[in-house]
């Protein structure tokens, strides 16, 4: 068994990208997520395994950094809370275009705007459908403890790699503030420079006589070779959406109604199917654990007897509409949830449930 | 000439003058006349003369010298708009042995780059920044750049550049200098052969600061012509440039070995 800690979200993330042999991080401070780099300064993570980190002066900047950063072939990672994530979006363009891997944590709070500090699932779309400009894909991953928060940041730089793609974790506030037990993997030491010219012959590692320079562009001013290049991004996209689906399922066997919930909103709903259980309404919870690519297939073969899905964000109803893809008007979904940093209570949840899928 | 006689004379012990081998091929896409090419040799030179070529990484910005991975013959990588040395930072920072640089124009470098540049700067990034001012945005056109001389007209200045209500030029370089972290601060030409050898000089003086880690930017400024965008020919437009640019843009040392020239 791993070391056992008491941690923060964000101090899970930033121990994990030292441990997962992350070279570098570079951020800017936003709440509710400075933990991230404020544990990364006190850890000297440079002097425990070489890794670099650096506060940016901006989040563009940052991004900009990874960018650079990822192009190295190295491991290259940022973190930033809703509003610094808008910032972040042109640079992942970028990185979606040039197929670069790196992994950027967005500690989600309310919005549009400055919104509040508060937790929040209010960036989904902005997350799964693009958000920066272009035909792109991030993968993203929904962790929903302290304890996927460190164990996705490993998770999220062997997916990057695998695909050379920019990876998101999209936490929340909840998850990155509250403090639970967690398991800390096992230290990965960086990669050598051998490992990386072995591993990523893409890269920036100086021209050599044996090969020819690498060149990392998301230009191409040729149409006929930029559709080409579009439709390789939508082939590598086809085949995450075939082999990286993750969810989980709670309390699925003969249900009538099922949540589908997302980081905190699916502990929430945990809690509602006891206090629906009390009730004789019998309800289970699927969590999407990645977001991009979403499990609509599961979705689809749950449907059997199913007479009704409540969608649980705290968002005026994003993920919703991808469930409501899913499932093709064959049975009634609705979405609920709080906003503005309120986070809804699992009580609150039943009656939404009792009001506008049961009742309704 | 017959092809019979240009066999004849383009042979190894005739050649007087070579393009180096860190250039690549490909046909320069700039127009006939422009300083942007020159500059291109200029620090490929230097890269094959310091033998560093295999441990160089260069960053392309977006102007008219976006292609420039195509001609420069080393690994290079593509920045958005401006954020260049934010790029090289996150390379310097991991790859702290190989060089880097960033080759940018005056709309990327002293518009939409402004914070990455200062910030580079200010942090003392041990990198080379080489900034081609021709105070206009050629790319998209000739629109009016943040260095675009008072009363100079371009595509947004149809009537000049109106001090009072579109600014002064931004004298990046002179501001540059004036920052802790920067230890070699120069501008040059390149519309002569001796302004050539002189910015050559600066751009070894540059490389050879990073190689000897001396802590700190070492920023170039070379002064070009844009003539497509002055809409000039090539030689009016060095002629424009050395009449009206030089006495704004005064060439020279700014900051040598970290102490700024006096
Ligand atoms: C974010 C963004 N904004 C605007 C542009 C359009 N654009 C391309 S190049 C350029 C200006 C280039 O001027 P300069 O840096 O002076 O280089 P030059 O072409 O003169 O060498 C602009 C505004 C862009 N590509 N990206
Ligand atoms: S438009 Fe201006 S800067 Fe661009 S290639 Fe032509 S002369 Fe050079």
């Amino acid at each position: 068994m791993g070391e056992l800690k008491l941690m923060k979200g964000n101090e899970a993330v930033a121990e994990a990208a030292i441990r997962a042999g992350a070279d570098g991080y570079f951020g800017y401070p936003i709440t509710p997520q400075s933990e991230v780099i404020e544990y990364l300064m006190a850890e000297k993570p440079y002097e425990r395994t070489g890794m670099v980190v650096l506060q940016a002066e901006s989040e563009i900047a940052a991004i900009n950094m990874v960018y650079g950063a990822a192009g190295t072939g190295k491991k290259a990672m940022t973190s930033s809370s809703s509003p610094g994530i808008s910032l972040k979006m042109e640079g992942i363009s970028y990185l979606a275009g040039t197929e670069l891997p790196c992994v950027i944590l967005n500690v989600v709070r309310g919005g549009p705007g400055l919104g509040t500090i508060q937790p929040s699932q209010a960036d989904y779309f902005q997350a799964t459908k693009g958000g920066g400009h272009g035909d792109y894909r991030m993968i993203v991953l929904a962790p929903a403890s302290v304890q996927e928060m460190s164990d996705f940041v490993k998770l999220g730089f062997e997916l990057a790699f695998k695909y050379r793609n920019p990876l998101m974790i999209l936490s929340d506030g909840v998850i990155g503030q509250m403090m639970e037990k967690v398991e800390l993997f096992d230290p990965i030491p960086r990669w050598t420079d051998e490992e990386i010219k072995e591993m990523s012959p893409w890269a920036t590692t100086g021209k050599t006589k044996k090969r020819e320079r690498n060149i990392l562009t998301s230009l191409d001013l040729d149409p006929s070779r930029q559709e080409k290049h579009n439709e390789k991004l939508v082939a590598k996209y086809k085949k995450i959406s075939e082999n990286e689906i993750r969810f989980e399922k709670i309390n699925c066997e003969d249900i009538d109604y099922l949540f589908v919930a997302y980081g905190s909103s699916s502990r929430i709903c945990q809690k509602a199917i006891q206090l629906a259980k009390e009730k004789g309404i019998k309800i289970g919870l699927l969590r999407p654990i990645t977001l991009f690519p979403f499990p609509t297939k599961a979705i689809q073969d749950m449907l059997g007897n199913i007479k009704g899905i409540l969608c649980v964000e705290m968002s005026a109803g994003q993920m919703v509409e991808d469930v409501r893809l899913a499932v093709e008007g064959k049975v009634p979904v609705e979405h609920y949830g709080r906003m503005g940093g309120i986070v809804h209570s699992p009580q609150e949840v039943l009656e939404a449930l009792e009001q506008k899928i049961i009742g309704g | 000439m017959s092809e019979n006689i240009l066999k004849e004379i383009i042979q190894p012990e005739n050649i007087v003058y070579q393009k180096t081998k860190m250039m690549t091929d490909k046909v320069l896409s700039y127009c006939p006349g422009c300083g942007h090419g020159t500059a291109h040799r200029i620090i490929m030179e230097v890269v094959d003369e310091m033998g560093i070529g295999e441990e160089t990484i260069g960053i392309a910005p977006v102007g008219c010298s976006v292609l420039a991975y195509e001609f420069m013959n080393i690994d290079m990588q593509e920045a958005a708009h401006g954020r260049a040395p934010a790029l090289a930072t996150g390379i310097k920072r991991l790859w702290p042995d190989k060089f880097v640089f960033t080759y940018q124009g005056d709309g990327d470098l002293a518009a939409i780059g402004t914070a990455e540049t200062i910030h580079a700067c200010n942090r003392g990034e041990n990198i080379c920044i080489f900034f081609i001012n021709n105070g206009i945005y050629g790319m998209t056109g000739g629109q009016m750049a943040p260095t675009t001389l008072p009363n100079m007209k371009s595509s947004t200045s149809p009537y000049g550049r109106d001090i009072a209500t579109m600014g002064n030029p931004l004298k990046m370089t002179d501001i540059v200098a004036t920052l802790p972290g920067t230890y070699f601060v120069s501008r040059h030409s390149v519309h002569t052969p001796r302004n050539v050898r002189r910015t050559k000089k600066a751009v070894r003086k540059a490389f050879e600061n990073q190689r000897d880690k001396k802590g700190g930017v070492s920023f170039v400024e070379i002064l070009s012509n844009c003539n497509s965008g002055w809409k000039m020919t090539p030689v009016q437009a060095n002629e424009w440039m050395v009449e009206n640019m030089f006495p704004f843009y005064p060439l020279g040392d700014m900051k040598i070995d970290g102490e700024l020239v006096k």
